[in-house]
């Protein structure tokens, strides 16, 4: 399992190791744009601005879904995230559920003695 | 601060979560043995939780799903293994169907909850053990909301950091 987590994190890196990519995915993360509208902010050729949508579609960071006759890009960034960030979140989510658990036992206390 | 400490171990895929609370054991056992209870804590409000079967004895099962802002239900089941009441819960969490069946493509993991009576109430302990790592993104891809740039931007400070922004392999970037 840990050979496979570093080939994966290999091919991420590489991915990401180009600042047009970076910045590709980081705009693409929210509403997701057409490859058109993405190569019309960099100063490069659609061809080359598809190409870098390509690499990062083949490492899963970024899904291109068919709306019409556009191709709307869409960042996955689920794989950006390492074993420790996944636990770091669950443990998140946890210190939530603990609170509301706390919550829960707080109403038990005689009507009164909190407002 | 109810949690009192908090245990990653990357290797084993394994979260453990401590939490003191002012209420005896007996009275915390309610809200997992009380499914009306066990809802109230299990989702964060924006994903709430509907128990739907609810037996916790050892063979038993604990059904339930969790509804999104969108109205997307997510459903998950426990297979109750082992019950100490009031002291030890041990059960499998899996991801299940609209019908409460198990998806066997999809990794489940395994939990032990004990309560320990202590000077100011219960020493609450939460073990998580994922089969996968699938599993766990599974798990904070159905009740965790995150900035999803977040990754990205911490990638930037790193190769920021290390000064090889666009140098990062050696390799010219392959693009064909």
């Amino acid at each position: 399992m840990k050979g496979l987590l570093d080939d994966e994190a290999d091919a991420l890196f590489q991915a990401l190791a180009d600042r047009t990519r970076r910045d590709i995915v980081r705009r693409v993360a929210g509403e997701g744009l057409s490859v058109s509208d993405l190569a019309a902010d960099y100063d490069m050729s659609f061809a080359a601005v598809q190409k870098h949508v390509a690499v990062l579609e083949r490492v899963g960071l970024v899904t291109k879904r068919r709306v019409g006759r556009r191709q709307i890009a869409h960042a996955e960034v689920g794989p950006l995230r390492t074993i420790t960030s996944l636990l770091t979140e669950l443990e998140d989510h946890w210190v939530e559920r603990v609170q509301r658990i706390d919550d829960l036992l707080a109403e038990d206390e005689p009507a009164g003695s909190r407002d | 601060m109810p949690v009192t400490d908090t245990f990653h171990d990357e290797e084993t895929l394994t979260l453990t979560i401590v939490a003191e609370f002012a209420a005896s054991p007996q009275r915390v056992w309610d809200i997992y043995a009380d499914p009306r209870q066990l809802e109230q804590i299990w989702g964060p409000p924006t994903y709430p939780a509907t128990v739907v079967d609810h037996s916790l004895e050892p063979g038993g099962r604990v059904t339930y799903f969790m509804t999104s802002p969108e109205g997307e239900r997510f459903c998950g089941l426990w297979e109750v293994t082992a019950v100490d009441r009031f002291t030890r819960l041990e059960f499998r969490d899996y991801f299940a169907d609209e019908d409460f069946t198990i998806v066997e493509s999809m990794p489940g993991s395994s939990c032990v909850y004990t309560f320990e009576a202590t000077e100011t109430g219960t020493r609450a302990t939460y073990e998580s053990v994922f089969d996968s790592v699938e599993g766990l993104r599974t798990v904070i891809e159905m009740g965790v909301v995150e900035g999803s740039t977040g990754a990205i931007n911490q990638i930037d400070g790193l190769l920021a950091r290390s000064g090889t922004a666009n140098r990062a392999n050696s390799q010219p970037s392959e693009l064909s």
